[in-house]
C-alpha cells in the first residue's frame, strides 16, 4: 500500500465530467485554485478518499477511437497472463491501465506494439486493431514507429541528447542524414516533451547526464519523434520524484490531443489525476473499465471497490 | 492514510568512527578489524600480505627491466636489423623483431577483433538455436585453454597442406608453411576468447529495456546493435581488444613454430610488396629475447633486456589506452539500476 503512505497529491482544480462528457466543451479555465470556478460536480464519495482533485487540463474535447483490443489472451508458455480482455484506445483521451503487480497490465501494454513477441515463450490470441487494420499484419518496425514506448526507467541512449531523437528520426542504422535537416524535427519533439527550453544550448552534452526527470522527458521526446499514433508509456514516474512526476503528468495529459495515450500505473493518485478512462485488472482479468471518475467514485465491482480503498495491492 | 504520523524515526547519524587501523577501505565500511574473531583477522592479514607482496612483485619487475632496459637500449637497435657477429656491438639492433611484433599485432587483432565482437553479438543477442550456442560458447572455452604451443602446432599442419601455399613460402610444391599469415591467424585464436568474453559482458550489462525503447521506435535488432549497443559497449570491447593485443604480443610459441624464428625478414621472391613479407618468415620481440637470453642461440644478454624493456612499454601504453578508454565512457554516464 505504498501509495497510501505518500503524502496526497496536491489539490489542482475540482472537475468532473460527465463520462460520455465528449461533446461538452468546457470553457478554458486557467485558475488552478484548489477549488475550481467551473460549476463542477462534487464527485461521489469515494471508496479510496479520492476526493474532489482531478487535473490541471479538463474533459476530453473529442475522442477518436484508435485501437481496439478484442478478446485478447496471452500466455507465458502455459501461464495465462491477460485473460481475453477487450477495451478501445482513443485519441484525445488517457486510459490508465491500473491493478496489482503482475495483474497483466504491463504484458497487455507490450503487446500493443508487439514487444510480447520478444519474449519467446509469449504467445497472444485474440486481436488487436490498429485504425482497423490488425497489428499482426503491420511490420513490427512499422507498428513500432505508429505505437510508440517509453519504459519505467528512464533509458536514454548512451549518446547526445540531439543524437538521441536524431536515432528515431534516421533510416534503420543510417547517420547519413544530416544534422542541419533534422533539427527542425529534434527541436520540435523536445518542445512537444516540454524539455526544449532547459537544453537547447546543450544539445551536444550526454543524455545521460540529464536528472531522472529530464531523461524520462528525453524518452518522451524520443518517442514522440516518431510522429506515432499511439504512446505507451509503462510505468513513466515511477523511478522519479515527485516534482519530475508532476512535470510529467501534466505532459501527458496535454498529449492526449495528439496521440492515444495508455498509461500503466501504480499510483492509484497519479490514474486518479490524470486518466480519462481508467482499466483495473486482476490477476489477468479486466475487471473492470470505465471513465476514472466512476471507477474511482463509484465502482462497479466489489473487486475494483476493494482495491481503490486499499483492501488489498 | 494516518501511517504518515507513525514515520519510524529518523535514523541517528552513522557513527563517526573510522577505525585508522584498517586502511584498505577507501568507501562504505567504517567498521574497523579490531572487534574481529581471531581467524577473521588472520585471514585480513593474509589478503594485506598477499596484495602487497604482488604489488612488489609487480614493481620489482618494472623497476628491473627499466633500469636494465635504460643501461642497454641505444636508440639505434630500434632501427638496426640484426646481423650476424660475435659481439654485442657487431650483431646490430632488433628492428625487425619490433616490426615483426607491430605486424603480427595488426594482423592478428584485424582478424580476432571482428570475429570476437561478431561472435559475441550472436551469443548474447540472437543464441538461436540454443544448442548451437551453447556448442560455441564450449568452443570458446575450449580455445582459451588450449596452450599457445598446441595451436602452433596444429597450425602447422593447417598451414602446410597445398591448398594454403599462397599463405606461405611454396617451392616446387613443397609448402613451408611458416609465414606471417598462419602465425597472425593462429595468435588471433589466442586472443579471441579474451575478446569474445569482454564483448559479451558489455553487452549482458546493458539493460534490457534499453534495447526494447530501440525495438519500440520501430528500429530493428542489426540497427539497435549497431547504433546502440556496440557502441555502449566500446570500453568493454577496447578491453578485450587490448588484452587480446597484450597476448598476441607476448605469445612465443606460436612464434617459434608458425613464423619460422629467422633472425631477420625472410620475404619470399618475386612477390609483390607487401605479400613478400607477409608470406615469409620473421622473427617478433618475444622470440628475439627468447634468443637472446642466456638459454638461447644468440647469448646476448643485454639485447635481450633492451628487447624486454620495449616489449613492457608496449604492455604498460596498452594499459594506459584502456584506462582513456575507460575514463571517457564515465563522461558519457550510463543508466541507473
Amino acid at each position: 500500500m505504498e501509495f497510501l503512505k505518500k503524502p496526497p497529491p496536491p489539490i489542482r482544480r475540482l472537475e468532473l465530467e460527465d463520462p460520455e462528457a465528449a461533446t461538452q466543451v468546457l470553457p478554458p479555465v486557467a485558475s488552478t485554485n484548489g477549488h475550481g470556478d467551473a460549476p463542477a460536480a462534487v464527485p461521489a464519495q469515494s471508496p479510496g478518499g479520492f476526493t474532489g482533485a482531478r487535473r490541471s487540463i479538463g474533459a476530453p474535447q473529442f475522442s477518436i477511437r484508435r485501437m481496439e483490443i478484442d478478446d485478447v489472451s496471452v500466455f507465458y508458455d502455459q501461464k495465462e497472463a491477460v485473460k481475453s480482455v477487450s477495451l478501445p484506445v482513443r485519441q484525445g483521451e488517457v486510459l490508465s491501465l491500473i491493478g496489482p503487480s503482475g495483474c497483466g497490465k504491463t504484458t497487455l501494454l507490450r503487446s500493443l506494439n508487439r514487444l510480447t513477441e520478444l519474449t519467446t515463450a509469449a504467445r497472444l490470441t485474440g486481436r488487436i486493431l490498429l485504425d482497423d487494420i490488425d497489428i499482426r499484419e503491420l511490420e513490427p518496425t512499422m507498428l513500432r514507429r505508429r505505437v510508440t514506448m517509453v519504459f519505467q526507467q528512464p533509458n536514454p541512449f548512451p549518446m547526445s541528447i540531439f543524437d538521441n531523437i536524431a536515432y528515431v528520426l534516421r533510416e534503420q542504422g543510417s547517420r547519413r542524414t544530416r544534422k542541419k535537416v533534422l533539427e527542425p524535427a529534434v527541436l520540435s519533439a523536445l518542445d512537444r516533451a516540454g524539455l526544449l527550453d532547459e537544453v537547447k544550448d546543450n544539445l551536444d552534452h550526454p543524455a545521460l547526464k540529464l536528472s531522472g526527470g529530464q531523461q524520462q522527458r528525453l524518452c518522451i521526446a524520443r518517442a514522440l519523434a516518431a510522429e506515432p499514433e499511439v504512446l505507451l508509456l509503462d510505468e513513466p514516474c515511477s523511478a522519479l520524484d515527485p516534482k519530475s512526476t508532476a512535470v510529467i503528468e501534466d505532459l501527458i495529459v496535454k498529449l492526449r490531443d495528439d496521440v492515444a495515450v495508455v498509461i500503466v500505473t501504480h499510483n492509484l493518485q497519479q490514474a486518479y489525476r490524470i486518466a480519462d478512462h481508467v482499466a483495473f485488472m486482476y490477476l489477468g482479468d479486466l475487471v473492470e473499465y470505465n471513465t476514472a471518475t466512476a471507477l474511482f467514485g463509484n465502482p462497479r465491482e466489489q473487486r475494483t471497490q476493494d482495491y481503490v480503498s486499499g483492501a488489498f495491492g | 492514510m494516518e501511517a504518515s504520523a507513525t514515520l519510524p524515526p529518523a535514523k541517528p547519524p552513522a557513527q563517526p568512527t573510522r577505525n585508522g587501523g584498517g586502511g584498505g577501505n577507501k568507501k562504505g565500511a567504517s567498521e574497523g578489524s579490531a572487534t574481529w574473531s581471531l581467524v577473521d583477522r588472520i585471514g585480513l592479514a593474509i589478503c594485506w600480505f598477499l596484495g602487497l607482496l604482488f604489488c612488489a612483485i609487480a614493481i620489482a619487475v618494472v623497476v628491473y627491466l627499466f633500469i636494465q632496459g635504460i643501461k642497454f637500449l641505444k636508440p639505434e637497435m630500434l632501427w638496426t636489423p640484426a646481423s650476424s657477429g660475435f659481439t654485442e656491438t657487431q650483431s646490430g639492433g632488433f628492428s625487425d623483431a619490433l616490426i615483426g611484433t607491430l605486424m603480427v599485432a595488426v594482423m592478428g587483432l584485424s582478424l580476432a577483433l571482428p570475429a570476437g565482437v561478431a561472435i559475441a553479438v550472436w551469443l548474447v543477442e540472437y543464441g538461436r538455436p540454443a544448442g548451437l550456442a551453447r556448442v560455441t560458447e564450449s568452443t570458446i572455452e575450449a580455445i582459451a585453454g588450449i596452450p599457445s604451443i598446441v595451436l602452433a602446432l596444429f597450425g602447422t599442419v593447417i598451414f602446410s597442406s597445398t591448398a594454403l601455399g599462397f599463405l606461405s613460402r611454396e617451392t616446387e610444391g613443397v609448402v613451408f608453411g611458416r609465414s606471417f599469415f598462419a602465425a597472425s591467424a593462429m595468435l588471433s585464436l589466442v586472443a579471441l576468447p579474451l575478446i569474445v568474453a569482454s564483448t559479451r559482458e558489455g553487452l549482458n550489462s546493458i539493460p534490457r529495456h534499453v534495447r526494447e525503447a530501440s525495438y519500440a521506435v520501430g528500429k530493428t535488432k542489426a540497427a539497435t546493435t549497431r547504433r546502440i549497443l556496440l557502441p555502449a559497449c566500446r570500453p568493454q570491447v577496447a578491453t578485450g581488444a587490448m588484452l587480446g593485443l597484450g597476448r598476441i604480443i607476448g605469445d612465443t610459441a606460436i612464434i617459434v613454430v608458425l613464423l619460422g624464428a629467422t633472425q631477420n625478414f625472410a620475404p619470399v621472391e618475386g612477390a609483390p610488396f607487401p605479400l613478400n613479407f607477409l608470406r615469409g618468415a620473421g622473427t617478433t620481440l618475444t622470440n628475439f629475447v627468447y634468443e637472446a637470453s642466456p638459454t638461447g642461440n644468440l647469448n646476448q644478454p643485454q639485447k635481450a633486456y633492451a628487447a624486454a624493456f620495449v616489449l613492457l612499454l608496449m604492455v604498460l601504453v596498452l594499459n594506459g589506452a584502456v584506462d582513456v578508454v575507460h575514463r571517457r565512457a564515465r563522461k558519457v554516464g550510463t543508466w541507473s539500476s
